[in-house]
């Protein structure tokens, strides 16, 4: 180990006892020294923007007493009483985690990753939230799990002084829980610890049977992803609040924008029946980056494929953030994404840039969807590929002559096997396309995976930037190193999925890495259009992001 | 003494096997979780394993022939069990320190099964045993157990040393793990004293395999190897009701989850088994799972909570 890891793990070090400490006080302070260092033009730490402190108020009301930040907000409970009908309440829901009537769905990984961890660290180093924060205990990948198994094993198990002696023993009380509603927010889920592991032990699932586990038992999720998410896009069919009419409105705008700028009519077709592809798009897209579901109506009807959206509740919007935190969530939207298909009676559905989509919809809920809804999936990667291979578009790589990177996102490759297609799309047209090192399945969270991106109360942003994002940054800085000083030269980093680029839009903006750098973002699909000869030239608007 | 010696061992392998099978048939009888699949994933044709693709990659997917490599696979989990290659790339420091511990193990145990064979050709073909070929055994039997001993002890101390002293290991380091390792350190200790210092009126160790086969229990048992067979046969009654059992969990870690990439559309059991999950009645207590102990997972699964206008 190097002596700056040992400092840093020193200055940063919280025991698993810590956990149930009851002074009210957060277990880690970190300062930007603290940090991983970045590579040029980012390396002076002192430059750094400085944390911005959990706002008072919320002190006052929540439960503060993990770390400088707080995503959940838990209501502090007003009474010892109180306090101890949670804990009850929690013991309720950890007992559930482990019965098959009530956690069918994860029940063998969750018992095997309880029982087999040899506590070996070998998971540690891959995780980027933990060499991020300067290798602080608290964000060890093993760290929560350690404590979930503890009690796995003294509460489930009800192993006793044996249980203790085997695995270590664990106090039990209201400020560990609170404590570890809060520490299953500080895990992107990309699984990259998994990966490593030996035994096949993942941290990944543990922080998200943990987020499980409170939510479905206590009803304490984060806000963004629960009430104004999945709850959201129950109610009136989209997580961005929009309902079938305005999401109409809003393609039909988005077609008008781009048919006026690409010079080529565009029309989005809805509610097609027999159609060959649905098209379901992170509706995020629609409000926050309309170029991309313009630039994808360009390219299906430039290809000639028989597609259509749907204004079925949900069928427009591919999110299902229940993937992240709440099994009955995410099964309720996935089911009503198979029925806006199985209505529209189309061949298969292509999921557009959206990674968790993508993983929710192909793999976790292809054993949710029974008979008649489980209809084919199929990744827009894969779709565009095919496009862009057969010659049905007239492409020229020149008018793409700039640096390009590629960001992987995790869903969609280490956890979906999606690697090659964007990639290989991206060889025939961008010239300057360098790819980030490691990458593929060896990847790094952009940050804002397992809703960060759309994650923003108190402070929590400065945590997903200083934190969260720290590794990806970094990669992306050291892909660009040969021309990031020159702010003649724009740069690009393609991220084929709403929830990165979510997040590299407001790392970018934080650290005014396109004021400074040139250093901009966008998805697959906008590289194609602006590289296609019969679209007007300059597709990709650099400032406007 | 020879007698209660024989009888802990018969007991101790017992007590491993049916420990081993229950752990394992615990495992098997979960029911099937939803795919959780993590790549590269090596079942996959050679092509795609190299970049870590799925059968997602190709277009109309569904359509093709499901193409499995089962030789990758073998290969990749050959890889993993005898030389820990995910320690290797991932932790190199402590592969060092495992990997003799672990190739220890598996020489003992070839050796044992070894001194197994010597002893059933003794008692029912002597013949065999008698020229080159039984010299060659026996030979092999006294190396695989020589060196595995040596590589496991020294793998148990360099294993110890660093859980007692590395800080990344340290907190999440229970007495039992201590108590784990030093148990090995134990049982090979006497097992290797016990032979070593044997003295000449005592038979060597294909005697006692034949002794223990035809239940012999005149042969006398140096009183030091005797202690080490009795703590040998408590640890391997003892690892598998610990965590050191990942022997058995890691198939399925492996198999079943980080690999199991089968489409329900390609399984007509798998569609059985999830509508008979869909059938369970959960009892989870968050008001918008609207779980009340009579309604099912499909129940719950198509109803809205945010239907006619209810809460959260």
């Amino acid at each position: 180990m190097s002596d700056e890891k040992k400092k840093r793990q020193t200055k940063n070090f919280v025991k698993l006892s810590d956990m149930a400490r009851e002074d009210g006080r957060p277990l880690l302070h970190l300062e930007n020294d603290d940090l991983m260092p970045l590579p040029r033009p980012l390396d002076d730490p002192s430059q750094e923007r400085p944390w911005r402190p959990i706002p008072e108020s919320a002190r006052e009301k929540y439960e503060c007493i993990l770390d400088d930040t707080v995503a959940v907000n838990v209501p502090k409970p007003k009474t010892k009483e109180e306090e101890q009908e949670l804990v009850k309440k929690f013991l309720a829901g950890l007992d559930k985690l482990f019965l098959k009537e009530d956690n069918w769905t994860f029940l063998q990984p969750l018992v095997l990753s309880m029982e087999c961890c040899v506590k070996c660290q070998t998971c540690s180093d891959a995780c980027h939230i933990y060499e991020a924060s300067g290798y602080s205990e608290l964000y060890r990948p093993t760290y929560r799990s350690e404590i979930m198994r503890r009690l796995y094993f003294k509460y489930v198990k009800h192993g006793g002084f044996l249980a203790a002696f085997e695995h270590g023993d664990i106090k039990l009380n209201w400020p560990l829980v609170a404590r570890l509603i809060e520490l299953s927010y500080r895990c992107n889920l990309c699984r990259r610890c998994a990966q490593t592991c030996p035994i096949g032990v993942d941290n990944g699932l543990i922080a998200h049977e943990l987020r499980k586990l409170f939510s479905q038992e206590m009803g304490i999720a984060a806000k963004e992803i629960h009430d104004n998410g999945s709850m959201l896009q129950l109610k009136v069919g989209s997580s961005t609040g929009m309902n079938a009419e305005v999401v109409k409105d809003n393609i039909e705008f988005i077609d008008e924008e781009i048919s006026e700028k690409t010079g080529i009519e565009v029309h989005t077709p809805w509610d097609v029946e027999g159609a060959d592809v649905l098209l379901i798009h992170n509706a995020g897209e629609i409000l926050a980056w309309p170029e991309n579901p313009g630039a994808f109506a360009l390219i299906l009807q430039r290809a000639g494929i028989s597609w259509t959206m749907s204004s079925e509740l949900a069928g427009y919007d591919s999110v299902n953030y229940g993937l992240w935190y709440d099994d009955a969530q995410f099964a309720r939207v996935a089911l009503k994404h198979a029925e806006a298909a199985r209505k529209l009676k189309v061949k298969r559905i292509v999921l557009g840039e959206c990674g968790h989509a993508h993983k929710a919809l192909s793999v976790i809920a292809d054993r949710i969807l029974l008979g008649e809804d489980n209809i084919p999936r199929e990744s827009a990667m894969t779709l565009l590929h095919e496009i862009v291979m057969s010659g049905k578009l007239k492409l020229d790589p020149s008018r793409n002559d700039f640096p390009v990177t590629l960001h992987d996102p995790c869903n969609l490759v280490r956890l979906m096997g999606v690697v090659n297609p964007q990639r290989e799309i991206l060889h025939k047209i961008a010239p300057q396309f360098r790819e980030m090192h490691p990458h593929g399945v060896d990847n790094y969270c952009c940050g804002g995976g397992s809703g960060f991106a759309i994650m923003s109360g108190n402070n929590f942003e400065d945590w997903r930037f200083h934190v969260s994002g720290r590794k990806k940054l970094e990669q992306i800085l050291n892909a660009f190193s040969d021309c990031v000083d020159d702010p003649n030269v724009n740069k690009y980093v393609c991220a084929p999925c709403s929830n990165c680029k979510g997040q590299f839009r407001d790392i970018i903006a934080y650290y005014g890495l396109w004021e400074k750098y040139r250093i901009g973002y966008g998805g697959l699909v906008e590289l194609i259009v602006n590289a296609m000869e019969d679209v007007k030239p300059g597709f990709i608007d650099w400032e406007w992001h | 003494m020879t007698a209660l010696v024989f009888a802990i061992l018969y007991a101790g392998l017992a007590a491993f096997l049916a420990a081993s099978v229950v752990r394992a048939v615990m495992y098997a009888r979960q029911p099937l979780h939803l795919r959780w699949e993590l790549y590269p994933v090596p079942h996959e044709p050679p092509e795609r394993v190299a970049h870590g693709g799925s059968y997602f990659e190709e277009p109309g997917w569904w359509k093709k022939p499901r193409k499995v490599n089962r030789l990758t696979e073998l290969k990749f989990m050959l890889s993993e069990m005898l030389f820990l290659k995910a320690l290797w790339e991932f932790n190199r420091g402590l592969w060092f320190r495992s990997f003799p511990f672990h190739a220890g193990l598996y020489l003992l145990i070839a050796s044992v099964k070894l001194l197994i064979l010597s002893a059933l050709l003794t008692i029912f073909w002597p013949a065999a045993m008698a020229g080159t070929f039984g010299a060659v055994l026996g030979g092999l039997v006294a190396v695989c157990g020589a060196l595995g001993a040596f590589l496991a002890m020294i793998g148990a101390f360099a294993l110890l040393l660093k859980r007692l002293r590395d800080p990344d290991l340290k907190n999440y380091t229970a007495p039992g793990d201590i108590f784990n390792l030093l148990f090995f350190l134990a049982a090979f200790g006497l097992l290797a004293a016990g032979y070593l210092l044997r003295g000449p009126d005592y038979p060597g160790t294909l005697a006692l395999a034949v002794a223990l086969f035809t239940l012999d229990t005149a042969v006398p048992i140096p009183p030091l190897m005797a202690a080490g067979l009795v703590l040998t046969a408590l640890l391997i009654t003892y690892i598998p009701l610990t965590h050191m059992a990942h022997y058995v969990g890691k198939y399925f870690t492996y198999h079943a989850i980080r690999w199991d990439d089968l489409p329900a559309s390609r399984a007509q059991e798998i569609q059985r088994k999830i509508a008979q999950y869909l059938a369970y009645k959960p009892h989870w207590s968050a008001p918008h799972i609207r779980a009340d102990g009579k309604k099912t997972w499909a129940e719950i699964a198509t109803t809205n909570p945010q239907a006619g206008g209810q809460a959260k």
